[in-house]
């Protein structure tokens, strides 16, 4: 069974390092709709700095919405998922798999790419550990919502952009406690409590969001 | 008497839901008296609740939009509960009249959640003095709320099969109700704006009886009005959904003639 679960994350990571243009896109576009908000709003210290935790986080809950829409789509194209689904694993690991492949490829360089953004709105620096603890706290539970919108959506032809529309709403808890966190990591206070309702966050979509993702794509191919 | 007749007639009853006639007449029979005792209740409340219960000490007469409010809030937490718990039984047990429920829960949740966010905002006016506030908990697990109705209504319109559309959609009411007990308890997590609880609580509910009784009335007429449209709404996704069978074809000749 664990064989199984191996192969599938060795299989997708390397997918992914082949094309290697569709793992950089979201990374892109967290950095591009950062850096797009100065543009919108009035560029100076202390309003980048008052809405810095803000742009950080709405950039990853989009990035990551986008990185997560052909999760499940190629491989039900090509007949591959309806061979995952036959495979002696059980699903639901089966798509745990592809979610830790997926969020490795796009979650991981994002804890890279977060600090660099959050200095350049005038984040203390001092708070950039707890930037990315809260980050890497967050990522797998915003992975996990998105493979489930993926999976809901994956015999859609226009499934891509309903997706934001399911998902979305159910990010709410962790971009109040992902600000929380960062907001208090800036004035320098303890984040615990933020960091501990986000660990609890993603306990819950880590164990949960996996056997729904597994159940909708399996009705979805039936 | 033996206990084994009982069980056997509750599982018939049971078995019986799943009969599309039968619910069908049932629900015909039941929205009659829903209708006729929701108005009354409706009438005796808003009465009672606008004109004889006494003005609050500090809010005055603004308050009295509670008796829309409260009720409108409850029904469309309560109904959401309802259409993820009728989405899992159909999704589970794979009956067909469960998703059918749900289907017909959805649009009517969705109202009331609007009407709960407009009350809230005209309520919020004289009292907090803003129509709404983007930093209060409860307001914005509020409005997410909506956005799970549409999001679980324009998924179910995206899909040709209503087979599939039942089954995916049923998931996502599932995940969803996760933002039901986040909505109750927003206002204990985070007291910001929004009043704590008031009827159900630790030590009883803490509003005073000539404005409690005309709630609870509001309350109970605001479910049977829920009911009631329901009802009328089951009858017709069953029709759509039985189109091609004998009994719906007998009935609607029997209509035409």
């Amino acid at each position: 069974m664990l064989d199984v679960v191996l192969h599938i994350l060795r299989r997708d990571l390397r997918l992914a390092f082949r094309r290697w243009s569709e793992l950089a896109t979201p990374l892109i576009f967290f950095v591009i709709i950062a850096s797009l908000f100065p543009l919108a709003a009035t560029p100076d210290e202390a309003q980048l700095r008052s809405i810095g935790a803000a742009v950080i986080w709405m950039s990853a809950l989009l990035s990551s919405l986008l990185a997560l829409d052909g999760l499940f789509r190629a491989d039900s194209e090509d007949g591959s998922m309806e061979q995952l689904i036959l495979a002696p694993a059980p699903l639901g690991l089966v798509v745990l798999a592809k979610i830790v492949a997926h969020w490795a490829v796009s979650g991981v360089p994002l804890l890279v790419l977060a600090p660099l953004v959050a200095m350049s709105f005038y984040l203390p620096l001092a708070a950039l550990p707890e930037l990315i603890a809260a980050l890497a706290l967050a990522t797998p539970t915003l992975s996990v919502l998105a493979a489930v919108g993926a999976a809901l959506t994956v015999s859609l032809r226009a499934g891509g952009t309903i997706i934001g529309l399911l998902i979305l709403p159910l990010t709410g808890p962790v971009l109040i406690f992902g600000t929380r966190a960062t907001e208090l990591a800036a004035l320098g206070e303890s984040v615990a409590g933020p960091l501990y309702l986000l660990a609890s966050l993603a306990v819950l979509a880590v164990s949960l969001g996996p056997l729904i993702a597994a159940a909708a794509v399996r009705t979805a191919l039936e | 008497m033996n206990a084994v007749p009982i069980r056997r007639r509750l599982w018939r009853a049971f078995h019986r839901l799943g009969s599309p006639p039968y619910v069908y007449r049932l629900a015909g029979r039941l929205s009659p008296w829903l209708g006729v005792t929701s108005c009354v209740l409706l009438a005796v409340g808003a009465f009672w609740g606008l004109v004889l219960a006494p003005p609050d000490y500090l809010q005055g007469d603004s308050f009295r939009i509670i008796y829309i409010h409260v009720p409108s809030a409850y029904l469309s937490m309560g109904g959401y509960v309802l259409m993820a718990v009728a989405a899992a039984i159909g999704y589970i047990w794979r009956m067909k009249l469960a998703h059918g429920l749900a289907v017909c829960v959805a649009p009517l949740g969705a109202w009331f959640t609007a009407l709960a966010l407009v009350t809230g905002g005209i309520w919020g006016k004289p009292t907090w003095g803003t129509y709404w506030e983007w930093g209060d908990a409860r307001l914005m697990f509020e409005l997410l709320l909506l956005f799970l109705y549409i999001g679980y209504m324009v998924l179910r319109m995206s899909f040709d099969d209503r087979e599939k559309a039942d089954r995916v959609s049923a998931l996502l009411a599932v995940v969803g109700v996760v933002n039901v007990p986040i909505i109750h308890y927003s206002v204990e997590w985070w007291t910001t704006l929004h009043q704590g609880p008031t009827l159900i609580r630790e030590g009883g509910p803490s509003i005073t009886m000539d404005m409690l009784i005309p709630l609870l009335i509001m309350l109970a007429g605001f479910s049977l009005f829920f009911g009631w449209l329901l009802c009328k709404r089951l009858q017709g996704e069953i029709l759509r959904r039985e189109s091609r069978t004998r009994w719906v074809r007998t009935l609607a000749a029997e209509a035409g003639a």
